[in-house]
């Protein structure tokens, strides 16, 4: 027996919370304009009905469920109710276009697809024509679905009542089915976004997830009647352990919003105990907070900054426990009662008690702004095929450059190359269909590369990542280059929404920029600088100068690290369009992809090298629909003040 | 469970019907003082179905529309609607026999939340009295919470929950498109008038727009008329199409039938006079 008792699936987790606390609410939903509430009891009763139906119509044990759409409970119960039923599911990132999902669809051999909605529906439709193992697809909301054949699809409520109704012929085989599942039987499989090359499907066990759950649970004090929002991505393995595993284990309320579109609004009404998001997020709302500030009246103004002052100071310390002089205290009380709080209940981040940020690099000074603020926000460090969990920072020893110590159960090393490998019950079962790709991830002893170099910091114990293991490579001199470290502090300025830094084997570092049309356009409206298009901002000389300025603070900050001052941007040009990954250039993440950029934007790349001081370009972009179209730029190629770097050049010679 | 269970007054009928004729022109003349909007124009409007008023500027066309709403009363000739001849009427009269309408140049209340201007396509609805809804008590408070709920189902069905507390001032002309449009089917019109609803928009704001006449179409089986200038955008809704050149009707029929039809081509591309 497992070291859980006879919790090994999670189907018993929520058979255990329905019988100990029926009443608490489990799942929110706002529709209508209402929060609609679901009890565990009623959600396992709704759950319960959804496996009948699926039995119903005929889902077998193994089968792959592709569950597609954005969160709402309806999905989160239908992936259960696949796994009462002996089947596995496999959320899909619903933005992905049709020829994205082809691959995972084909590659999952998926019977049963489950849609949010009549755009989803059209997506499988379309690829149907080319892969022919889907046999029941089934929607939840039923708007615009009328006029579809309905040979073999069903509305999820049809297929709920026709569960309940057929309860007497399949309550026997769903019970056998639900005891058969055990801590190793296959919990979810989750496709990686995959920077390089295809998504891979990483099967994840009961065991993966639970034992995840539990420890991290027990990390951050997690209780019953906390309150997550589940916003991010169903697909990706954060919403599974954040809104199925550790709500489950624990017994929390999940909360989906209303549309994608009323998520702020929806945050704030909510008000989320534990929260988390990737940097873009807490990035975008400072943005806001300090645009909307630029409005203010001036005693307004002038109240915020003492304030805001104040709390950079000892906001921290007085969050991790440390000394702080009784004066201090009380500054920071009354800028709390004027400040901090009515900004916290803005944001909707008065009751969270354990925040989490994660997936790309957070700039120091949104990191600080947040927790001078009282908001208890914490860095991890994961991937989906650990479950999520390798590092995560305990409270009181919180920093914004590293991404903390070992989540317990956890074993992490260093390897000679700088790689980081790690070992833990939450490290997946394999990848399905690829044993290749699993022995070359994971070895014999159960150790996982994960592609990134990084190293701990003697002092505090705590981890340190600086970049993609592959991506870290070397200058023509020999000299170290590491790409992302540099995008990171170009990123930092919250003008800068993407950046690529080009270097490798070459004498000298360039970079593409990508501006944020929220930022900039806020800064060209009250600087008086007319626009009409995203393309004419970017290209404007006035952003052209405030860029030059950003990225020659970057290089003076890089030149004071000897080993990488010679990552310096030399030269750089601003891009007519934002990276997007309907055009490939990154993942459904945002995470840029190098390759594709490299080759999609090769004759900028060699101008920027060959002292050009402007090309003219044109670029295949793809509309959200799928449809093509090209733009055409001519695009101005910058030069930077870099410090230092040509004396030790000469040094070397 | 699901506290809110209100179903729009959707047709039931799994295939979209068209069905007789809802609204009938008969002969209608209108002039405005000497000069002739409208000369001896007849067509009719079959429930169910989207239709079409086109032509070139200065055809007539929102005239016409305003003869069909019931604004401009026409010297000569009749209005049919639902079986009866139509007499003069009001407009919160013309509301009531289900037609509502939006404008060619957006007319919401500007200071109003977005929600409350949708509310007020409900007014024509309400039952209780003055008094008793500015008390908000019993039956009014009842009554209200039901409307909201109506209203809330075309916020859903239009995708504008996040604007719902938005000042319509502060909001960008496409939404205020549609919110006009959430506003007309607020009243469940069983004949919905559009004046230009793609006029100054975008193309991916006219896809958008066409997606939800179509739905509107589709779900709850409204009646539409509606005037428009983009070609492309026509063709494609409409089940059928009047086309109208100087005040007078020069083609009626379906898409088809007016694309090839040889005096509408003429009127759009003009015709060389030897």
């Amino acid at each position: 027996m497992a070291e859980t008792g006879d919790l090994v699936s999670i189907p018993a987790l929520l058979h255990r919370n329905a019988a100990a606390f029926p009443r608490q609410p489990a799942y929110r939903e706002k529709e209508f304009g209402i929060w609609q509430v679901w009890s565990w009891a009623e959600a396992a009763s709704e759950i319960r009905a959804i496996a009948l139906g699926f039995l119903a119509l005929g889902l077998q044990r193994g089968d792959h469920v592709a569950v597609v759409g954005r969160n709402r409970p309806a999905l989160y119960w239908s992936m259960v109710a696949a796994q009462m039923c002996g089947a596995v599911p496999v959320p899909l990132y619903q933005d992905a276009v049709a020829e994205e999902m082809v691959y995972v669809l084909d590659h999952c051999g998926a019977r049963f697809v489950i849609c949010g909605d009549q755009e989803q529906v059209d997506k499988v439709i379309e690829v149907q024509d080319r892969i022919h193992h889907i046999e029941q697809v089934v929607y939840v909301d039923k708007r615009g679905m009328r006029k579809y054949d309905h040979s073999r699809m069903n509305w999820l409520e049809d297929v709920v009542a026709e569960g309940r109704a057929a309860h007497r012929r399949f309550d026997e085989e769903l019970d056998g089915r639900i005891a058969e599942l055990d801590y190793d039987s296959t919990c979810v499989m989750l496709y990686t976004s995959g920077t390089t090359g295809k998504p891979k499907g990483v099967v994840l066990s009961n065991r993966n997830i639970i034992e995840t759950s539990k420890n991290s649970v027990a990390f951050d004090g997690l209780r019953p009647g906390d309150e997550v929002l589940a916003y991010l991505p169903m697909a990706w393995v954060g919403d599974f352990i954040f809104s199925v595993g550790q709500a489950m284990w624990t017994g929390f309320c999940v909360n989906c919003p209303e549309s994608a579109t009323t998520m702020m609004n929806d945050l704030r009404e909510i008000g989320p105990t534990y929260f988390f998001a990737p940097p873009r997020v807490f990035e975008g709302q400072l943005t806001n907070v300090m645009i909307r500030m630029e409005d203010a009246g001036r005693i307004k103004k002038a109240l915020f900054r003492h304030y805001m002052e104040v709390a950079r100071r000892v906001g921290p310390a007085i969050l991790d426990g440390r000394p702080v002089s009784t004066a201090d205290r009380i500054a920071y009380w009354i800028g709390d009662k004027l400040i901090y709080g009515p900004l916290k209940n803005t944001l909707g981040f008065s009751r969270v008690r354990v925040g989490y940020t994660a997936g790309e690099a957070i700039g120091p000074e949104i990191f600080d702004f947040y927790r001078s603020l009282g908001i208890n926000l914490k860095q991890l460090y994961g991937q989906t095929e650990a479950s999520v969990f390798i590092t995560q920072q305990p409270d009181g020893q919180v920093r914004s450059d590293t991404v903390g110590v070992p989540s317990p159960g956890v074993e992490v090393r260093i390897a000679e190359t700088g790689e980081v490998f790690y070992r833990s019950p939450g490290t997946f079962v394999a990848y399905y269909k690829n044993p290749e790709s699993t022995a070359s991830t994971k070895d014999a002893e159960g150790w996982v590369a994960t592609g990134d170099a990084g190293f701990f910091e003697e002092a505090t114990g705590h981890l340190r990542i600086i970049d993609r293991a592959k991506d870290v490579g070397k200058m023509a001199d020999g000299r170290l280059f590491a790409p992302k470290y540099v995008e990171n502090k170009l990123k930092f300025y919250p003008s800068i929404l993407e950046a690529v830094v080009f270097g490798n084997g070459r004498e000298r570092c360039t970079a593409f920029l990508n501006i944020d049309l929220a930022a900039v356009g806020n800064w060209a409206e009250r600087n008086n600088i007319a626009y009409s298009s995203y393309q004419e901002l970017a290209g404007h000389p006035k952003v052209y100068d405030m860029m030059k300025g950003h990225v020659e603070e970057v290089n003076r900050s890089i030149a004071e690290d000897p080993m990488l001052s010679g990552c310096q941007v030399h030269r750089f040009l601003i891009l007519h369009k934002e990276l997007d990954a309907d055009d490939g250039e990154m993942t459904r993440t945002r995470k840029v992809r190098r390759k594709v950029i490299e080759e999609k934007y090769h004759d900028l790349i060699a101008a920027l090298y060959d002292g050009r001081t402007s090309i003219h370009t044109e670029t295949e972009v793809t509309y959200e629909d799928g449809r093509k179209g090209a733009i055409r730029a001519t695009l101005r190629i910058e030069d930077a003040a870099t410090h230092g770097a040509s004396a030790q050049r000469m040094a070397a010679e | 469970m699901n506290a809110l269970d209100v179903t729009m007054d959707e047709t039931g009928a799994d295939e979209r019907r068209i069905g007789g004729v809802l609204m009938e022109m008969k002969n209608i003349t209108l002039r405005f003082g000497g000069v002739k909007a409208i000369t001896d124009i007849s067509f009719d409007i079959r429930e169910g179905e989207i239709r079409a008023i086109i032509g070139p500027n200065g055809a007539g066309k929102s005239s016409m529309l305003n003869v069909i709403s019931g604004f401009y009363v026409p010297q000569e000739g009749e209005v049919w609607f639902r079986g009866k001849r139509r007499p003069q009427m009001k407009p919160y009269e013309v509301a009531q026999q289900g037609i509502a309408r939006t404008f060619q140049n957006i007319a919401l209340f500007e200071g109003m939340s977005v929600l409350d201007n949708i509310m007020t396509g409900r007014l024509t609805l309400m039952k209780t009295g003055l008094w008793s809804q500015a008390l908000w008590w019993g039956r009014a408070q009842a009554e209200e919470v039901e409307h909201r709920a109506k209203v809330e189902r075309i916020i859903d069905f239009l995708e504008i929950q996040h604007i719902r507390k938005t000042p319509v001032g502060r909001l960008p002309y496409g939404l205020k498109k549609r919110v006009e449009l959430a506003r007309a089917l607020a009243t469940e019109p069983k004949l919905l008038l559009l004046d230009e609803p793609m006029a100054g928009m975008n193309v991916e704001e006219k896809e958008d727009m066409c997606r939800f006449i179509l739905d509107t179409n589709d779900e709850f089986g409204t009646t539409i008329a509606l005037i428009e200038h983009d070609m492309g955008v026509v063709m494609d809704l409409s089940d059928r199409v009047v086309v109208m050149d100087y005040g007078k009707k020069i083609g009626d029929g379906t898409p088809d039938e007016i694309r090839s039809n040889k005096a509408v081509i003429d009127a759009y591309l003009g015709v060389q006079h030897d």
